[in-house]
């Protein structure tokens, strides 16, 4: 049996980041996928850190990693609520209507 | 090991003008949350009132570099010099916004305290000395300028804006924190001053792979908040679609925030990869400046042409960068503070585009405003002369500086180029001043508010009689540059 080292969850990592990259860029339906795939993207940060601070045998990481997780619960509560001002007003959030300006 | 740490040990009245701002931004809150009708106009001025108290703050703080809590912040004169830059951006931006909230029933007070906050969040910026303050600071401004491009909530187009700017930016921050993450773990720390010890221990031509990574990851998260090609796709449609005061302040204050960053980040921990970021910044200001030069001719939407234009004068100051020298990031603070100047010009000028109760925003708007309002049309052909860089006017001596510090780093086809893409883009700038003054009117405006007038007049004193005393600016740039590279 090979044992799990830093390059595994290194490994995860990067593909969760991905995935969460992919997620914002080619998804055409919900707003909602796109919050969900930038939560991805910072829980892929967290397992870095965490490995890296496993690694290292070094607190910091750790601490990083929680205050990640605090902004994030901040930054999904914002997001939430404008989706919701801008659903109130147009009536949808599919992406492909997010189209009043060019760009 | 981290050290026991004592109260006195933190150092924390280095922090003072941020504990300040911060208690007086809860403060400010609970004052109108007491309130029956709403104070928006009471709250505006304490803010500006609490801006230039904690202005004050940082200018009672002399001294050398010295660092506070545990090493997560560092306080020194290139942080001073740009947190000032930041509170003058937040003070000119909260005083143009009282009477267009007004008008636009938008009066409401948590406005002025989410300015605050924000400007906060960009003062912990310039002041950190960390890859997590770093983080914290960014995210803090960013969470309230998502809020305050959707802050006309009963408009398509705001929330549109704060819904394109919040998607973008969530994406901009996870790739900076990914950067960061792979630096912590290849370079073992994450304060910046033993990231470029590690740095220059190692072998200068093979930097440690996995830092190298995280380098171009944060590059490119610090690179979408000073909007610069090619993570710019949100600047046009934000800046369009949010209330004028907020664009504004949007292209001002956290663009000097994250501009001040950007150096910091680049000189102090990253500094020993100079040859490896190097590159980097020199194509990111060749596309910035490209674009700014040229996306920009064929728009009709005022906010959208100064959405191309701060991309451009983005690429400018990021000439600077790239030279990688104390004359280069002394060239940038020049910049950054004559930009401020005239873009808040500019955009006083805007929001005194009001016909029949209602702002409007296309530059055919303009047509005429030589003979209905001559002032303002003077102001405006100033402000345009001056980000065309045309001399004696302000602008032209910010573009001379960072282009002399990239001649100067060998740089001269860097140079040339920035030379020519403001050739370009004074094609557009002319543009506006041949509307105003040669086209047939469009009607007159309505009269300017006393505030608006009042900020027009200040800039346009500045931008134009800049040359005839440069020397408090320069030198204070001077000193401000020379510590960021002093070590």
């Amino acid at each position: 049996m090979a044992t799990i080292g830093l390059f595994h969850y290194l490994a995860v990592a990067a593909i969760l980041l991905t995935l969460g990259i992919f997620g914002i860029f080619l998804n055409r339906k919900n707003v909602i996928v796109i919050l969900m795939s930038v939560e991805l993207m910072l829980l892929a940060v967290n397992i870095n850190l965490v490995a890296f601070s496993t690694h290292l045998q070094d607190l910091v990481g750790q601490v990083f990693a929680m205050f990640v997780l605090t902004v994030a619960a901040a930054e999904a509560a914002i997001g939430l609520a404008i989706v919701v001002v801008y659903f109130r007003n147009r009536g949808t959030i599919a992406v492909e209507d997010i189209n009043l300006m060019k760009g | 090991m981290i050290p026991a740490t004592t109260f006195a040990s933190l150092n924390w009245s280095l922090a003072l003008p941020e504990i300040f701002l911060a208690c007086a931004a809860m403060v400010l809150l609970v004052f109108g949350v007491t309130r029956k009708a709403d104070p928006q106009r009471e709250v505006s001025w304490l803010s500006v009132l609490v801006l230039a108290i904690t202005a004050a703050l940082v200018l009672a703080q002399g001294g050398d570099k010295a660092q506070a809590f545990a090493g997560l912040f560092v306080l020194d004169g290139f942080a001073r010099f740009v947190k000032l830059m930041v509170l003058l951006a937040a003070g000119l931006g909260i005083v143009m916004s009282i009477s267009y909230l007004e008008h636009e029933k938008l009066s409401r007070f948590e406005y002025p305290v989410l300015i605050l906050l924000a400007t906060l969040g960009m003062m912990m910026m310039v002041s950190a000395n960390d890859l997590m303050s770093l983080y914290l600071g960014l995210e803090l401004q960013s969470l309230s300028l998502y809020v305050i491009a959707a802050f006309a909530r009963d408009s398509e187009r705001s929330t549109e804006a704060g819904l394109k700017y919040f998607v973008l930016g969530a994406l901009a921050s996870g790739l900076l924190l990914y950067g960061a993450s792979l630096v912590y773990g290849f370079a073992g720390t994450t304060n910046f001053a033993a990231i470029a010890d590690v740095l220059t221990r190692a072998d200068a031509a093979k930097p440690p792979l996995g830092v190298v990574f995280g380098l171009v990851f944060v590059a490119a998260g610090l690179s979408f908040k000073v909007s610069a090609v090619p993570f710019h796709m949100w600047t046009p449609d934000v800046y369009e679609g949010s209330p004028t005061p907020v664009t504004a302040f949007f292209s001002v204050g956290p663009k000097i925030a994250a501009v001040g960053l950007f150096l910091r980040v680049m000189a102090g921990p990253f500094a020993p990869m100079l040859g490896q970021w190097q590159q980097l910044m020199v194509l990111i200001s060749i596309g910035s400046m490209a674009l700014g030069a040229f996306a920009a001719i064929g728009q009709s939407n005022i906010k959208r042409l100064m959405a191309y234009s701060s991309i451009g004068h983005m690429g400018y100051a990021l000439i600077g960068l790239a030279a990688g020298t104390a004359e280069g990031v002394h060239g940038v603070l020049v910049y950054m503070a004559i930009y401020l100047v005239m873009n808040v010009g500019t955009f006083a000028c805007i929001l005194c585009m009001r016909r029949e109760g209602r702002m409007v925003e296309g530059i055919d708007d303009l047509a005429g405003l030589a003979r209905t309002d001559p002032l303002m049309a003077l102001a405006l052909a100033i402000f345009m002369f001056s980000m065309a860089g045309i001399p004696p006017l302000a602008g032209f001596f910010g573009k001379l500086y960072v282009f002399l510090a990239a001649v100067k780093a060998g740089m001269w086809a860097l140079a040339i180029i920035g030379v020519l893409a403001s050739v370009v883009g004074a094609f557009y700038y002319l543009r506006i001043i041949k509307v105003m003054y040669f086209d047939a009117d469009a009607g007159a405006f309505e009269p300017r508010p006393a505030a608006l007038s009042a900020v027009i007049a200040g800039t346009g004193a500045v931008t134009t009689l800049f040359f005839v005393w440069p020397a408090p600016l320069v030198v204070a740039a001077q000193a401000a540059a020379a510590t960021l590279f002093g070590g």
